[in-house]
């Protein structure tokens, strides 16, 4: 990796993670050697189709992957510990102190039969020796910063009492409870509300960068994207076919996969592409689908939908910069439009 | 919450009726219970006043009508053969099925739970696939047999426990208990696992199937997400969601071993209600059968509601809706 940044200060630096299954002989790869590279308080954005491998990575990324899965990696470093051959142990420290989750369906991942201030407390026990009024007041002040008002009596309130939107702002103050040095968000606004997500957004936005901590904001949505992220990876089949920063990756995708996702996006096209910003744009779409994990094709895995492919395209491309810290993984990239 | 009560109430004093009436008819169509009460060498007078001494001279609408008047009165009549109050002998007996089937329950919660957590958390084990295993056992063997085969080997074999009986008992608060003493867990042992063994088999495939359910839940996720031990996950997060179904079908299971103990009572000459119902159905002594069943609909009335009042302290979702815990 051609990064900017020194790897001993990364919270998260990853090479070469994988994500396996064994089934009949052949071990199929959710994730497939990708590799990634938070600096603090960046915010990182994943791209992807459902069934690109998103969520796997995520969840590898806190060591949640359960068996069968299998997780390997060259190199897995965070928040400076090396995390490689790491058991359970040392992976709960880590876990909900110094890289917290966020997950997509708030109506899911609150207990259904705890009170917010059970599942609150819980998890600065986890972590630190406070008593229980000291945690109280932590969680009340939690719910505070993340826009709940009436916090004190929100506490006493079981998940079924609140909104969809309020489930997720408790879910966020959770992540945000011990201020981990990075929070993993796998599609946290996606079950929301329009005009909750965009709330949601900013508030994130605004709380990370006030505690300086890093953000991977996994999502299918490119506008959301472009919104809050310092750089995105697209995933596409397991593998990152291209990366880096926003701006760049979205006004001049060099990925057909990302021209494409990028032309099925409603008003996700950066403005200063079009030339006539007020004729109506028509939205086309990548022709196919993604492929299931058993079914993936040789080589590059967008091949079989991709207009430019060739022979060449069997094999599969390594990652190539196309300009400083933007790469991408394919054989036939897109020329740079000249702004 | 009262509203709920007191509907409950006249659902109760519903079924009770038509179970009563169901075992009026039953029993009334079995045959008379005079030919077996009475010598055979009586005359035709000695008949007709037995008759008339027991009410069943007249037609059987009239003999329902009487009972019901009584029933009112909380009285559900006298038994034909043992001449005094039907609810005195059954309250007698019911002590000992109580006891019997409380520790039997208490067998299959306290191992059940357990054992189905742990074949739900290590399912391809070779210890989670032995509980599964022996989970099948449980469902398929037939309480008869198991209970001949564990005096078989605990009684007559080994010798260590006695083959049948209830033994010593000892008062508590007046009811005669055996689990005070030595000898009375003795006695009561083989029973109540003979008893247990199919509700043991039931609990833990119910609690596996929620386990692993539950590890399957986005909540369990986020709880090991936060840093939470294993323990804590299990403990709380997962065992707290799959209690709800334990306790409505430890209700429901509860009722039908009050209720039908029978087998393993006869088996164990165990001094309860279900031996006591045995001999009154061949007697056609209907006074006792009747008393008998609609005490078991009140238990069962009883059991539901009280299920349905855990479940709403359990489940915050149903019921008041959170204020309880």
């Amino acid at each position: 990796m051609n990064s900017v940044h020194n790897a001993a200060q990364a919270v998260l630096e990853v090479t070469g993670l994988s994500v396996g299954f064994a089934q009949r002989g052949t071990v199929l790869r959710a994730v497939d050697d990708i590799s990634l590279h938070i600096a603090p308080g960046e915010v990182l954005g994943l791209v992807g189709e459902s069934g690109s491998g998103k969520s796997m990575t995520a969840y590898s990324l806190l060591g949640l992957v359960e068996p069968p899965g299998q997780v390997s990696a060259d190199t897995f470093r965070l928040c400076g510990k090396e995390m490689r051959a790491a058991d359970e142990r040392a992976w709960r420290q880590l876990r909900g102190r110094r890289i917290a989750m966020i997950f997509q369906d708030p109506m899911m991942t609150l207990n259904p039969v705890l009170r917010i201030d059970t599942q609150m407390v819980e998890a600065i026990h986890a972590h630190r020796r406070v008593g229980r009024g000291a945690a109280l007041e932590m969680a009340a002040a939690a719910l505070q910063r993340v826009g709940i008002a009436d916090a004190p009596a929100r506490l006493h309130a079981y998940p079924h009492q609140l909104s969809g939107g309020m489930r997720q702002r408790v879910a966020i103050a959770i992540a945000l409870l011990n201020a981990p040095d990075l929070i993993v968000a796998d599609e946290p606004t996606t079950a929301l509300d329009v005009t909750i997500q965009a709330q949601i957004l900013a508030e994130m936005q605004a709380l990370c960068q006030a505690s300086g901590t890093a953000l991977l904001w996994i999502t299918h949505d490119l506008a959301v994207v472009a919104a809050l992220a310092d750089r995105v990876c697209v995933m596409y089949a397991g593998r990152i076919v291209e990366q880096g920063p926003v701006d760049q990756v979205l006004a001049q995708p060099a990925h057909p996969y990302t021209r494409g996702l990028l032309d099925s996006t409603p008003a996700a096209a950066p403005s200063q592409h079009a030339d006539n910003a007020g004729a109506t744009r028509r939205l086309s779409t990548i022709p196919g689908l993604p492929p299931a994990l058993g079914e993936r094709p040789e080589g590059c895995a967008f091949r079989p939908r991709c207009a430019r492919a060739s022979a060449a395209c069997l094999q599969v491309p390594a990652l190539v910069a196309v300009s400083p810290g933007h790469e991408v993984r394919c054989f036939h990239p897109l020329a740079r439009v000249s702004a | 919450m009262p509203f709920f009560i007191l509907r409950r109430c006249l659902q109760a004093v519903n079924v009770l009726v038509v179970m009563s009436l169901l075992v009026f008819a039953g029993v009334y169509a079995i045959g008379s219970p005079l030919d077996l009460l009475v010598d055979p060498q009586a005359t035709t007078e000695d008949l007709a006043r037995a008759a008339a001494a027991l009410g069943l001279d007249q037609p059987v609408w009239v003999q329902y009508g009487r009972f019901l008047s009584r029933a009112l009165g909380g009285d559900l009549g006298d038994s034909f053969i043992h001449g005094s109050p039907a609810i005195g002998l059954i309250l007698a007996r019911l002590p000992a099925t109580l006891e019997l089937a409380v520790v039997a329950m208490l067998i299959a919660v306290g191992l059940g739970v357990p054992l189905g957590l742990w074949a739900g958390l290590h399912p391809d084990t070779v210890g989670g696939r032995t509980i599964m295993a022996g989970s099948i056992v449980g469902f398929s063997l037939p309480t008869f047999w198991v209970g001949l085969m564990l005096i078989m080997v605990f009684s007559v074999q080994l010798g260590w426990l006695p083959a049948g009986g209830r033994g010593p008992t000892t008062e508590l608060f007046g009811l005669p208990l055996s689990v005070l003493s030595v000898e009375g867990w003795r006695h009561l042992i083989l029973p109540a696992t003979n008893l247990a063994l199919f509700k043991l088999a039931l609990i833990i495939r119910l609690t596996r199937s929620g386990t692993r359910e539950a590890l399957q839940q986005d909540y369990v996720r986020f709880a090991r997400a936060k840093g939470l031990s294993t323990g804590r996950v299990v403990g709380v997060h997962v065992l707290k969601n799959i209690l709800i179904p334990v306790v409505t079908v430890v209700g429901m299971e509860f009722g039908s071993l009050v209720a039908f103990s029978v087998v393993t009572e006869s088996i164990f000459a165990w001094p309860g209600m279900g031996k006591l119902l045995l001999d009154s159905i061949t007697q056609l002594d209907r006074p006792v059968v009747l008393a008998y069943l609609l005490l078991i609909v009140l238990l069962y009335i009883v059991i539901n509601l009280v299920v349905d009042l855990v479940y709403a302290l359990l489940d915050p979702r149903v019921g008041r809706g959170g204020s309880g815990r």
